[in-house]
This record gives C-alpha cells, sequence and structure tokens, in this order.
C-alpha cells in the first residue's frame, strides 16, 4: 500500500510539457481511481477473510454450543476451539450446562447484602387453612442444552412460576405443624418430584437437583404464639420431671423406711424370744434348787422380798384383826404422804 | 483485471440483497406464515431455508415454544360462598398460526383473549369445590379440569393450551387478619393443653409415688406386726414350757417379785401383826402352814401383779 501512496500526486514524477495539463489530470485521476479500486478488492478479501474466520468459536469445558443451519439444529458441539460456517448459514449458542443455577422464592439474595424477604411468595394456606411463611431455594442445570434453548419461552421465569405452583400445591396439602417441623423432607421432596415433571412436561431441558427449605415459620404476626407452644410444651416436660424427680425421692426413702421398720420388727422378736428364754432358764434352775427343799426355799424367799419391800415403806400395825383405820386417818396428812391406798395401786 | 474483480464485488452485493429478498429463515423457535400482497399462501413451520417471491410476499413470525401468560389475581366465589385469591398461570403454544393470526394477530392479543377464557373457566370450576378441598386435595383435579375446558376453547384461536396451574390460591387480605386471630386462638389452646397436659402427668407421677411410699411402708408394717407377733408367740411357748413345770411356784416367786417392785420409799402400808409376814411378834411359836400364804397386803395387791 505504502508503495503506491509514494507514487500518489505530491511525490509523482513532472512532466515536461506545462500545458500537458489536461493529460496531467487524467493520469491522476486514474491513479486515484486505481488505488480506491485496490483499496476495495483489498476490503472485500479482509472482509471475506474476517467473515469466514468469524465461524471460529470457544466452548468452555462447562458448556455446550448448540449449532444452527438457516435455523435448523444440526449440531452439538462439545468444549474446545470449533468452527462453524459464517453467518447467516450458520450460528451457535452456547450454553451452560454443569453450572448449578438457582432460583428463589420468598426471599431474594443479593450479593454482599442481608436477603431479602418478599412476602407475597412467601405466605400460603396450609391444608389446615393457616398461613405459613416459606422460603425455598431450587438448584437445577440444563441437561439438555437443544431443549432449553429451544423449547420454553424465558425458561428461567417458566421455572420460577412453576416452583411456586409446586411449592404451594405441596404446602397446600400439609397441616402447618407438618410444614415447619418434622414434615419439611417431605414438602421438599414433593415440591421437587412435581416440578421435575412439569418441567420435563414441557420439555426445557431442565434437572432439579436440589430444593431446600430455607425458611418454614409461623408469619411474624402469629410467631409469638407458636413460641408460647414451644414453651408451654417445655413446660410440661419440666412438670414431668420433676414429678419424676419427686418420685426417685420419695420411693427410695420409703424403702429405706421399710428397711428400717422390718429391722426393727427382728430386732424385737428377737429381743422377745432371747428374754423369754433367758427367763425361763433362770426360773428353771431356780426351780431346781426349790424342789431341793422347798419349805425352807420358799420360806427364805418369801421373808427375803417381803423385807425389801416393807423396809421401804411407812406401815402401821394395828393390833387388833378387826381394827379400823379410820383413827389413823390424821396421821397420813401429818406426814405428807400421797395416801397408802394410791401408793399401793401404783 | 481491477475492474472485473470491482464488477464481481458488486455483483456480490447486490446478489446477496436479491437473496435477502428471496430467501428467509425459520428457526427452531419460530414458524411463519407467508402471505402474498396479504393473502396467505403457506405456513412454513419447519426451521430451515424458505424461498419466496421477493416484495410481493411476506413472511410473519410466530413463536413455536412454550409460552407463558401470568394474569394477574382475581378473586372467585367458591361453593361454600369464601371468597378465594387465585393466581394462576397458562402455559401454552401456538399450534395453527393462521387461525391465531387471523383470530387475535398476535400474542399480546392473544394473552388478553386467552386470559379471559381461562378466568371464566376458572369462575365456573371453583363454584363448584368447596375451600378447603381446593386448597388441599381437589386442587390437581381442578387444574386439571379448568386446563381441559380452556384447552377446547382456546382452540379457536390456533393456540394449544399446555396447562393452567394456580401459582397462588389464598384468601383475600380482609380475610387474613382474622386468620392470623384464628391461628393465635389455637396455638393457644394448644399451648394451654401441653401445660395442662403437664400438670396432669406430673400428678399422676407424684399421686403414683406418694401410692408406692404408702404401700410400701404399709407392707413392711404387716410384716413387721407378724414378725413381732411370732415374737411374742414364741416368747409366750418357751415361758408357758418353763412355767408349766410348776405354775404354783411359778405365781409365789413371780408375786414376791411383784411386791418389791410396786412398794416404794415412802408407800404406807395398813398391816396386822397377826399377818404371816409378823406372825413371831405376837407369839413366837404359831403353826408354821408353808404352801399355802395368806394375804399379807390389801386386796388391791391382787390387781398390781396383774
Amino acid at each position: 500500500m505504502s508503495v503506491y501512496d509514494r507514487g500518489g500526486p505530491q511525490g509523482g514524477p513532472p512532466d515536461d510539457e506545462d500545458n500537458e495539463d489536461f493529460g496531467e489530470m487524467l493520469r491522476q485521476t486514474r491513479d486515484r481511481a486505481r488505488r480506491l479500486q485496490r483499496f476495495i478488492i483489498l476490503g472485500a478479501i479482509v472482509a471475506v477473510v474476517l467473515w469466514v474466520g468469524s465461524g471460529i468459536y470457544i466452548v468452555d469445558p462447562a458448556e455446550q454450543g448448540v449449532v444452527l443451519q438457516f435455523g435448523r439444529h444440526v449440531n452439538t458441539s462439545e468444549p474446545g476451539v470449533n468452527y462453524h460456517l459464517p453467518w447467516p448459514i450458520q450460528n451457535v449458542v452456547i450454553v451452560d450446562i454443569q453450572n448449578v443455577r438457582r432460583a428463589e422464592i420468598g426471599f431474594r439474595s443479593i450479593e454482599g447484602q442481608e436477603t431479602r424477604r418478599i412476602l407475597e411468595e412467601a405466605l400460603m394456606l396450609t391444608a389446615d387453612e393457616n398461613i405459613v411463611e416459606v422460603g425455598l431455594l431450587v438448584q437445577y442445570r440444563v441437561k439438555d442444552a437443544s431443549a432449553f434453548v429451544f423449547n420454553v419461552n424465558n425458561p428461567e421465569a417458566v421455572l420460577h412460576t412453576t416452583t411456586e405452583v409446586a411449592l404451594r400445591s405441596a404446602v397446600g396439602k400439609m397441616p402447618i405443624d407438618g410444614v415447619i417441623t418434622e414434615r419439611r423432607a417431605e414438602v421438599q421432596e414433593n415440591t421437587r418430584s412435581y416440578l421435575q415433571e412439569l418441567m420435563d412436561e414441557y420439555n426445557a431441558g431442565i434437572q432439579i437437583t436440589d430444593v431446600r427449605l430455607q425458611v418454614a415459620d409461623a408469619p411474624d404476626q402469629v410467631r409469638d404464639a407458636f413460641h408460647e407452644v414451644v414453651r408451654a410444651r417445655e413446660d410440661r416436660e419440666r412438670k414431668v420431671n420433676e414429678a419424676q424427680a419427686y418420685r426417685e425421692d420419695v420411693v427410695p426413702r420409703a424403702r429405706g423406711e421399710a428397711k428400717r421398720i422390718l429391722e426393727q420388727a427382728q430386732a424385737y422378736r428377737e429381743e422377745r424370744v432371747r428374754s423369754a428364754r433367758g427367763e425361763s432358764e433362770r426360773f428353771l434352775s431356780i426351780l431346781e434348787e426349790y424342789r431341793r427343799a422347798p419349805e425352807v426355799t420358799r420360806e427364805r424367799m418369801y421373808i427375803e422380798a417381803v423385807e425389801i419391800a416393807m423396809a421401804r415403806v411407812e406401815k402401821v400395825l394395828i393390833a387388833q384383826s378387826d381394827g379400823s383405820v379410820l383413827p389413823f386417818l390424821p396421821l397420813r396428812s401429818l406426814q405428807g404422804s400421797t395416801g397408802t391406798s394410791s401408793g399401793v395401786s401404783q | 483485471m481491477g475492474r472485473t474483480v470491482t464488477a464481481i464485488i458488486a455483483l456480490g452485493v447486490l446478489g446477496l440483497f436479491v437473496l435477502s429478498q428471496v430467501t428467509f429463515v425459520v428457526t427452531e423457535t419460530n414458524q411463519a406464515i407467508i402471505l402474498q400482497l396479504g393473502e396467505y399462501r403457506y405456513t412454513a413451520r419447519d426451521p430451515g431455508l424458505y424461498f419466496k417471491l421477493p416484495f410481493i410476499q411476506d413472511a410473519v413470525y410466530f413463536d413455536r415454544r412454550l409460552l407463558s401468560s401470568d394474569a394477574a389475581p382475581q378473586e372467585y366465589l367458591t361453593l361454600d360462598k369464601k371468597r378465594v385469591q387465585v393466581d394462576h398461570v397458562t402455559r401454552w403454544r401456538i399450534v395453527d398460526p393462521l387461525t391465531f393470526f387471523v383470530s387475535v394477530q398476535n400474542e399480546s392479543g392473544a394473552r388478553a383473549r386467552l386470559d379471559d377464557v381461562v378466568f371464566s373457566e376458572l369462575r365456573r370450576t371453583l363454584a363448584t369445590y368447596n375451600f378447603d378441598v381446593m386448597i388441599a386435595g381437589e386442587r390437581e383435579n381442578i387444574m386439571e379440569a379448568v386446563t381441559i375446558a380452556s384447552r377446547e376453547r382456546a382452540m379457536d384461536f390456533g393456540i394449544e393450551v399446555v396447562d393452567v396451574r394456580f401459582k397462588r390460591a389464598d384468601l383475600p387480605e380482609e380475610v387474613e387478619e382474622s386468620v392470623f386471630e384464628r391461628m393465635k386462638a389455637e396455638r393457644a389452646r394448644e399451648a394451654n393443653r401441653y401445660r395442662a397436659e403437664g400438670e396432669e402427668q406430673g400428678a399422676e407421677i407424684m399421686a403414683s409415688a406418694d401410692r408406692e411410699r404408702i404401700v410400701i411402708v404399709a407392707e413392711a408394717e404387716e410384716e413387721a406386726a407378724q414378725i413381732r407377733g411370732e415374737g411374742d408367740a414364741e416368747a409366750i411357748a418357751i415361758y408357758a414350757d418353763a412355767l408349766n413345770q410348776d405354775p404354783e411356784f411359778f405365781a409365789f416367786r413371780r408375786r414376791l417379785e411383784a411386791y418389791v417392785k410396786v412398794l416404794q420409799e415412802g408407800d404406807m402400808i395398813v398391816v396386822s401383826p397377826e399377818s404371816e409376814f409378823f406372825k413371831y411378834l405376837i407369839d413366837p411359836s404359831p403353826q408354821l402352814d408353808v404352801g399355802n400364804v395368806p394375804p399379807v397386803l390389801s386386796p388391791a395387791i391382787d390387781e398390781a401383779d396383774e
């Protein structure tokens, strides 16, 4: 190109004849036309090369390329460097088929921010006509790139609304207690299978990999009442535990008490029997001695006993056998004694 | 030579222009009808390259994919006269582009007509179900019935209704507050029940523990009484065995012991000097009557020695 530039009007060899201006002009025009012509040819070649080269494209490892020829799906290309005939003969749509995509119901998580609740999505009716707040995370990936691209208009939006359909259907079949507590897994599974079924029916080329309940709770308006139920249930547990603690305190003590009563009774029996035996032995040995000389022994025993007894007491002797005690009554009061009859009877 | 090349290029450009006028492309995602001066000629359904007459023939494209129509939620009346707010979504496809073009022209026209159809089918179907089954058990059946009825009617627009689904089926907002009140009342009832059950179970356990305690002690006392009785019986038998060898001597000896025990310091006793004990006090040689002791003391003694 630079060669022709140097041969331009400024650097061109001068003519010997000054009045041959017309010839000069003609030549210059011809030069200009020739340069333009070359420029166009070159441009055309470059354009064709670029056009043909535009068919080179790269498919990343997680992707697939869907190649269309005049709008018809003719080929699906694998990761690597690929070539398709230039537009408008062929074009390619590259789809990420491995990375997991996500859809959120009832909330949106924004990068670097707290998740924002979307109540009109999150609040739904349960089978027992309660309202529950649910947040759901769906993870999916494209399992069929051409189906994903060709069959459904705006597949992401369809997936989102279909997830709502499936979730509300699952929650609507279950009482609120199940949704917020022990049957969460069932909600997830029902949502997942229904969602997959519908997406397959739409032939959307989408595989649901995971459906997870992020939130399943009573709405704000009634949350206190639900927490109160949990507290009440804990109160019940506490009462039962307290009662069991009481039982564990009382029953062993009672068993100890029973042991004590039995031991005391055993001791009593033992004592009674032993003392009876002792007394009997004593009686028998005395009896044996007594039998050797009954009269004397008897007399001795009597006198000894009465002696001991008589030595201690105040005695009043009345000479005549039919004597009355009455004349002596004042003596008792003078001595300050408690009285004969009472003293004897006690 | 340059001239020829330029001519080729010019021809090429011209050729491309003509080609663009006589061809059109139907892709995997759309379909077209070909109109000649506004008159229908044919339908191009399959993807690929098609030819047409330039200028007088025109291709009108329609989407071939699944389309959605998400209308605004509406209120319906159920069989039991409850109001319910339903937000549905309709999935549909253009199956007959010509009918579609003639009856509704384009997608937004189609959506408006389709929504009318589905709304009316929903209204009709929901009026035959009670609210509770509509939320839970019959949900799928209702959606199925609405789908089938709508599909029939939408055929007139060249549309195939794939399905009608309830995105949301909720109570109207004004009713929500009363639902919350009811939920609160239900929960309060449940909480009370738990507390009462706690009292019940606690009292039950404590009462049974008390009963157990009393029974354990009572059983022990029963056995203890038996044991004591055995002891007493054995003692009596032992005494009886021994004492029976000489009951008279026992009576004598035991009485003597009793006298010693009973008569205490300070007691006063009135005795006759003619009694057995004092008999030598008056008469140094009385007739001894051993073995038959006369009463020494007053009759009160008899009671005491028993």
